[in-house]
């Protein structure tokens, strides 16, 4: 049941029956994350668009105005303009888009490496095993904050490094997955029978190991793409993430805080952005889980 | 029990090594940090005096035994920017952090327990969704905006609280709070599973049957079966999640602890104050892991005779 979704076989049409059969099982809480995210990665993908102005367009005249329905509104900045005069909702699309954007690819580098890395140690075992698995270790004893504030002060922040940061983080729990999946899988008898009839090391690994792999990898992403949100914009607040005039959420609320006596929406608007994120995505995470758990959905 | 003792103590020197290694070689990729921290405008030679004064100009093996060595000393080399022994710098901001870190850990304690109990007991009805959304909150709502939510209303709105230092009582509430907020989200949802499960127990049934009271049967059979489960988050969750919040806190309230010191030296590139600012704080978490897991198997048997 729980495969119904990610399974490339089905037909279009049935597919959208498994889309409706979703929908009917979640419960209000879950619907508003699903329409939530819908509308969140809409507005990422369709943000040069919807913008009013360019995110970096600075205004001098019209410097720290508020939002529509205050006094010195200025016509056109509906979430009001920051110290610089850029335009407050703008600069929160493309910061969402931005945050979005590093998630994704984030979590999807954490996933390849991790998956590639837990694959090779279930399957090779030996001295790769521990030393993969050791670095796992390390990784989960020191907490990921400090290894970014490492990684960020020695290669400098840019867009590259962030990107690597947030790749790095998270790989270590697809790898521990991963492995113990495959460790699981190479006792099944589907696997002896594969090996017995011939089949390659690498037959075996891409087309009866990661096929099974798969859906708790979709489970691990999902969890990752929240941490990795969490992360970035942690970073980007504390002055270390992507560099400005870039916009990005956890930036502006950094930025915006030294005005925040007097122009308190140039912080509003972000971090409630950042709220709205980590709420459909955590949500939709805890639902992903819970739905491939065979042991809790039995209960 | 001694040979569970020698295996913890065997993996936690693995493990230290492999940080102090992996400190080491991250900080010597990107080239001399002489350059970042002076910047243009130094002669050749001051920058070969320098150079050669922080042992720089040495092979990588060279500098790695002196990086070992210097842990010896209990110096721990210079910082680049104050000039001063790193642990004197370091050892200044401990006292701060630790007294943010007991008082928050104080708070998770006295709210997650009560509610993650409450959550298990009344798991069906109102209380218990209560419960949990309190604890989704905590997890979704990320400290950093939090805590910015709460300067504006209570500082620059209500005026009530002070924003920066470590001056006062009044001065440890906002970043307490802060900082307990993620704590208590996952005591209390770990503290609800573990009793739930406890709860389940036919040894539960056998504790109701002879007549005991509903209070003796959840505190004394239920809680002190589900402390041991308890026990291992709070040491295994609770001290990375305490060490990473903590520098995002310090940093929003200007806290004089490790983790403002780590923000600061990282934008800085204050190498050797991060490089043992980052080993110390990694230290702390493997040690209370290891004090945690030595203690998990004090209470259960199970665990440290056989393999669990």
């Amino acid at each position: 049941m729980a495969d119904a979704a990610f399974s490339p076989s089905l037909t279009a049409g049935s597919r959208l029956k498994g889309v409706a059969a979703i929908w009917r099982e979640a419960d209000m809480i879950q619907r508003m994350a699903m329409v939530l995210a819908l509308i969140l990665v809409a507005a990422a993908i369709l943000a040069p668009l919807v913008a009013p102005f360019s995110p970096e367009q600075q205004s001098l005249i019209a410097r720290l105005r508020p939002p529509l329905g205050f006094d010195r509104y200025r016509d056109g900045y509906l979430l009001g303009t920051d110290e610089l005069g850029r335009d407050v909702l703008s600069r929160t699309l493309y910061g969402l888009r931005l945050t979005l954007a590093l998630a994704v690819i984030g979590a999807s580098i954490g996933l390849v490496v991790g998956g590639f890395l837990g694959i090779l140690a279930g399957l090779i075992g030996g001295i790769f095993e521990d030393i993969v698995m050791g670095a796992v270790d390390t990784q989960i004893a020191i907490p990921f904050t400090l290894i970014a504030l490492l990684i960020l002060s020695i290669f400098g922040s840019s867009m590259e490094v962030m990107v690597l940061v947030l790749g790095v983080h998270g790989w270590e729990q697809s790898a521990r997955i991963v492995r113990g999946e495959v460790r699981k899988l190479t006792q099944m008898p589907f696997i002896e029978a594969a090996r017995s009839a011939g089949a390659s090391g690498p037959r075996i690994a891409f087309k009866h190991i990661l096929p099974n792999v798969v859906s708790p990898l979709v489970v691990q992403f999902t969890l990752s793409l929240s941490n990795i949100v969490l992360l970035e914009s942690t970073l980007s607040f504390l002055g270390l993430g992507v560099q400005p005039p870039t916009a990005t959420l956890g930036a502006m609320v950094g930025i915006g805080r030294d005005y925040m006596p007097t122009a308190p929406w140039i912080v509003v608007a972000p971090a409630l952005m950042i709220l709205l994120i980590t709420f459909a995505v955590q949500i939709l995470g805890d639902w992903l889980r819970d739905r491939t758990d065979v042991r809790l959905r039995a209960r | 029990m001694l040979t569970y003792l020698a295996r913890i103590v065997l993996k936690m020197l693995v493990t230290f090594f492999a940080i102090v290694t992996l400190v080491f070689f991250a900080t010597r990729l990107s080239g001399s940090p002489i350059d970042f921290v002076i910047g243009e405008g130094i002669t050749q030679e001051d920058r070969a005096l320098l150079t050669s004064y922080y042992g720089l100009d040495q092979s990588t093996w060279v500098q790695y035994r002196a990086f070992l060595a210097s842990f010896a000393d209990g110096q721990f080399g210079l910082s680049f920017v104050e000039r001063r022994p790193v642990a004197e710098i370091v050892g200044e901001r401990i006292w701060p952090s630790l007294q943010l870190l007991l008082s928050s850990v104080a708070l998770t304690l006295a709210l997650s327990l009560p509610l993650g109990i409450l959550g298990a007991v009344y798991c069906k009805s109102w209380v218990g969704s209560a419960v949990m959304v309190v604890a989704f909150l905590g997890y979704a709502v990320p400290n950093f905006v939090l805590a910015t939510f709460m300067i504006l209303v209570f500082s620059y709105w209500l005026n009530w609280l002070p924003v920066v230092g470590n001056g006062s009582a009044w001065h440890f509430i906002m970043p307490t709070i802060t900082m307990s907020g993620i704590l208590i989200a996952g005591l209390t949802r770990f503290t609800r599973n573990a009793m739930l499960d406890v709860l389940g127990q036919d040894y539960m049934r056998t504790a109701r049957a002879k007549g005991l009271s509903e209070q003796t049967v959840i505190f004394k059979h239920g809680l002190r079966n589900a402390s041991i489960t308890i026990l291992s988050v709070i040491g295994l969750q609770i001290a990375g999640l305490a060490a990473a919040g903590s520098v995002v806190v310090e940093a929003i309230f200007a806290w004089p602890g490790i983790g403002d010191l780590l923000v600061r030296s990282a934008i800085v590139r204050d190498y050797p104050v991060l490089q043992f600012g980052v080993i110390a704080v990694s230290v702390a978490v493997l040690l209370i892991n290891a004090v945690v897991d030595i203690a998990y198997a004090y209470a259960d048997p199970r665990i440290r005779l056989g393999r669990a």
